[in-house]
């Protein structure tokens, strides 16, 4: 108890003509149960009112505040100081379009993503408001709760070579999110159609599957399975498109 | 400056706002939704329970009508709530819940045969009928006399709500995130869209809408303690508010939840205790059926939260740095049982306490956590005092909950009220044209942009605005906790009225440029420090304990004299205390004012108590 703590916090206002980019230090006494929620709130209340950063839901449940942490990309209401050691560096995502100091633009990033991969169920049927709900398996609803869990935090983005040098890449999480519908017997779209959102270099023959993506998911996505079964059923998928029908095999996911 | 155009406005893009968004693009308006986060970060996103609607398919939702749902819902608001919006309401959240299904949400489903279930913190088992196989499942939540909570997982709130963003993308609903509304356009009479700050640059700009919506939730974070996302701070309120117009309903209705853990008043679900989890003080005794035999932990959550404060009261509480706290006990629902249904939980007590459920108990106590008042409208959803505004969701007082909002009814109103009040946005939409008064947005644009260049400049003052916000958090807890009297609460209104005096002297100390978040506090402490005093006024007049209000110098629900609704404007922007006038609680009363069964309390019945008219006559 009682370490004083320091902290290197990357500061650019963009709007100000003023600013550049550079690295700020601030010092601070750490106290029971401290959070970097709790570290910044602080900072800016007591020491630096400019300094922006990004929270919501200060529960692990949002993705709002996603940063780079000591080189890391994590969620900072998570992250207990306890387990910090005295000086630290905390970053903006990269990838993502810089609002200020440690503040990104996510929204727009994951908004082009859901209209790259439409990402809604896709059906033909109407819905009837008479009659009862359609029947699901408790199981399958489990497992594709499994994968709707992503909060879209964009850590698994933001540690992804591939994204770091192709902007047009979709990332772990949006092929987490077609997996997803894939799941889902309520989404009608047949594997063709899946292939051509995600069987391309922009989608999962882009991924060199290294997993930082997993490493760095808050929530725990089972990401690495994720990718292994789409690359593999993209790939036969790509393969049945050139063979006969009676030879076509399906790839469970 | 720049301006934007659309049909309906959108302001929250939670679940309410985004519901109704639905239903108008669906009749093919346009709609823009603003949300001070992407949308899908709303303060929606957070919760973990569950739904309620009467579905009936579950063991023990058996014979579960929205007739009982009703019930539960008049009974859990105590006589507060408006019978006609209660009655809209359980009549349609069933086929609310399954168009949610229709749309992609993975709502958990009955597994048939035997199934291990607790109540009281013991295992019993019920036999899930084979007919029902697949249908949505519904667990427990308190204040219910049915099991009728739909949930998925413990992460209700994030799974129907990306389902709901997914659908408004699909149906091209825009949103513009990380945009706040900071003022109202308006001419005293219609309503003509927003005033937006840019969260990414700073620039100002107006909208205008034909119909605009308020679906900002809650005012949780004019307390300092509560279980609300930082965001749910009021700016929807603040700016209806300042119309002098529009009108809050029962401001001083304000539920506290039992399970905030401590020290970060993070919520841990009412799912805990819905499941079988119990409450346990110092010794590690279980105190609530002592209490309240009947229901113990699963009594509706003003009752639980009063219980448990005269219960630390009493010397009972665990002592910490943080103050007493009580402990929820979940282990014995076993580590598959968690791991599973309760893993957000688990997940929360790991990450922020260090705790494992699964072996350790969780130390929480009440913490501020709901608020049904609100923006006051009709049972149209449309605001009280300007035309073409309307709200939903938790920012308004529609008014389903009166003075206690049960569990996993919020939530359902969202979708529920949206689904209706998008309907009558519809019909407005289709049955009116609207003259946008370009002098009226001139106006509003450069009063604003006159408020920004005062606080950057210090015009009017050099008050540190964290340093006012404090004493607000400070002056409201005084008097506007889970126990209310007269002399606290006289206390927080003085000690507020002379905060507002400094709140209108804020200055900044940074340079307000760009994303400047010490201008987004510094423009909406005035309004902050106003509902506060909406909150403890309104306490401090209504003499009588209600639901989530409890006057301790009036113990009694007094249905003769306050079996009706507060009312508060801001006649005048300069003035310093609200204006409150009342109207009945209800127009219908399809149950007349009675016992709630639960929580104990006397009742001063009303002089010429009202007989009962039929299901969905109007008075
Ligand atoms: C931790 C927790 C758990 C809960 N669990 C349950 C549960 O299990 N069951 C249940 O029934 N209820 C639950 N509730 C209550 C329920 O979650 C909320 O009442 C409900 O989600 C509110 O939804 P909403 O759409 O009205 O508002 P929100 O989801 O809060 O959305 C508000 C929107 O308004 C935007 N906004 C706010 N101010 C402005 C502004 N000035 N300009 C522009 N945009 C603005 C925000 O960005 C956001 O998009 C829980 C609440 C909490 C705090
Ligand atoms: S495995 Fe694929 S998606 Fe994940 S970090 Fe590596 S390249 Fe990116
Ligand atoms: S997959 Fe994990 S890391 Fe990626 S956005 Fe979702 S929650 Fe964040
Ligand atoms: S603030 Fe929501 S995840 Fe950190």
């Amino acid at each position: 108890m009682a370490r004083m703590l320091k902290f290197n916090i990357f500061r650019y206002n963009p709007q100000d003509p003023q600013s550049v980019p550079h690295m700020q230090s601030f010092t601070i006494d750490e106290t029971e149960s401290m959070t970097l929620f709790i570290v910044l709130n602080r900072l800016r209340e007591e020491q630096d009112p400019s300094l922006q950063f990004d929270f919501c839901c200060r529960a692990g449940i949002c993705g709002a505040c996603a940063m780079v942490v000591n080189g890391r990309p994590g969620l900072a209401c998570h992250t207990k100081t306890k387990e910090l050691p005295e000086e630290n560096t905390l970053m903006p995502l990269p990838v993502f379009k810089l609002v200020g100091d440690l503040s990104v633009d996510t929204g727009t990033w994951f908004r082009a993503m859901y209209k790259k991969i439409e990402s809604w169920c896709h059906t033909k049927k109407v819905f009837d408001p008479s009659a009862p709900e359609e029947r699901m398996d408790n199981a399958v609803a489990e497992s594709i709760y499994e994968l709707d869990r992503c909060i879209e935090c964009g850590c698994c983005v933001a540690a992804c070579g591939t994204a770091l040098m192709r902007e047009d890449f979709l990332g772990a999480t949006a092929l987490n999110r077609v997996a997803r519908f894939i799941l889902d017997p309520r989404d009608e779209r047949t594997e063709k159609e899946y292939f051509d959102i995600i069987g391309t270099d922009e989608g999962i023959f882009g991924c060199m599957g290294l997993l930082a993506c997993q490493d760095v998911c808050p929530k725990y996505l089972p990401l690495q399975d994720v990718l292994g079964k789409l690359r593999q059923k993209m790939a036969f998928a790509a393969v049945n498109n050139l063979l006969p029908s009676f030879m076509k095999r399906e790839v469970k996911l | 400056m720049q301006i934007f155009q659309t049909d309906l406005l959108c302001i929250g893009a939670g679940l309410a706002g985004e519901r109704v968004a639905i239903e108008a693009a669906d009749n093919g308006f346009s709609v823009t939704c603003l949300s001070l986060v992407p949308a899908r970060r709303s303060h929606s996103s957070a919760a973990q329970g569950g739904m309620q609607a009467a579905l009936g398919n579950s063991a023990m939702g058996e014979g579960d009508t929205p007739d009982v749902h009703f019930a539960d819902t008049v009974k859990g608001s105590d006589w507060g709530a408006d019978q006609e919006c209660a009655r809209i309401f359980a009549d349609t959240a069933p086929i609310a819940m399954r168009q949610m299904a229709f749309w992609g949400v993975p709502w958990n489903r009955v597994v048939p045969g035997e199934q291990t279930y607790y109540k009281g913190g013991k295992p019993f088992t019920a036999f899930e009928k084979p007919e029902n196989e697949g249908l949505i499942h519904s667990r427990s939540f308190g204040g219910t006399a049915k099991w009728r909570t739909c949930y998925t997982s413990d992460g209700t709130g994030h799974a129907v709500l990306y389902t709901l963003d997914n659908r408004a993308a699909q149906m091209g609903v825009e949103v513009h995130d990380k945009t706040e509304a900071i003022a109202l356009i308006h001419d005293g009479e219609t309503c003509m869209g927003a005033i937006v700050r840019c969260l990414k640059t700073g620039e100002l700009s107006a909208y205008l809408a034909r119909a605009t919506l308020i679906a900002t939730g809650g005012y949780g974070r004019i307390y300092r303690e509560s279980t609300n996302a930082v965001i749910c701070d009021g700016g929807g309120h603040i700016i209806a508010l300042d119309t002098g117009k529009a009108v809050i309903g029962n401001p001083e209705a304000v539920q506290f939840h039992p399970t905030g853990i401590v020290p970060t008043d993070i919520l841990v679900t009412e799912g805990c205790r819905g499941d079988g989890g119990t409450l346990l003080d110092v010794n590690q005794y279980r105190f609530m059926p002592d209490y309240e035999p009947e229901k113990a932990e699963l009594a509706s959550r003003d009752v639980v939260s009063r219980r448990m404060t005269e219960h630390m009261r009493k010397g009972l509480g665990v002592k910490s740095p943080y103050g007493d706290h009580l402990w929820l006990d979940i282990r014995h629902l076993g580590e598959k049982h968690i791991s599973t249904k309760l893993r957000e939980v688990q997940e929360i007590c790991e990450s922020f306490l260090g705790v494992d459920p699964v072996h350790q108990l969780i130390p929480v106590r009440p913490t501020q956590h709901y608020s049904m008042g609100g923006v006051r409208t009709n049972s149209d959803g449309a605001a009280y005092g300007l035309k073409g505004l309307f709200s939903a969701g938790e920012a308004c007082c529609w008014d389903m909950h009166g003075f206690n909002r049960l569990g996993g009814n919020s939530l359902a109103e969202t979708i529920v009220a949206g689904m209706h009040v998008g309907g009558k946005v519809v019909e407005f939409l289709q049955g009116s044209d609207t003259a946008f008064k370009t002098d009226c947005m001139r106006e509003a644009f450069s009063r604003q942009q006159d408020r920004i260049k005062a606080l950057i400049h210090g015009a009017n003052g050099r008050e540190n605005v964290y340093a006012v916000r404090n004493a607000m958090f400070d002056a409201i807890m005084k008097g506007a906790g889970i126990f209310r009297n007269g002399k606290d609460l006289q206390e927080s209104v003085d000690k507020l009225t002379d905060i507002l005096q400094r709140a209108r002297k804020v200055g900044l100390r940074s340079n307000g440029l760009g994303a400047n978040q010490e201008l987004a506090a510094a423009l909406k402490i005035e309004g902050q420090v106003k509902m506060a005093l909406c909150v403890c006024y309104a306490a401090l007049k209504r003499t009588e304990s209600r639901g989530a209000h409890t006057r301790e110098d009036f113990p009694e629900r007094n249905d003769r004299d306050w079996l009706n609704r507060t009312l508060a404007t801001w006649a005048n922007l300069s003035d310093d205390l609200p204006t409150l006038t009342y109207e009945p609680a209800t127009s219908v009363f399809e149950i007349p004012p009675g016992e709630r069964g639960y929580g104990g309390g006397k009742i001063i019945p009303m002089d010429t108590p009202p007989v009962a008219t039929p299901k969905g006559a109007k008075a």
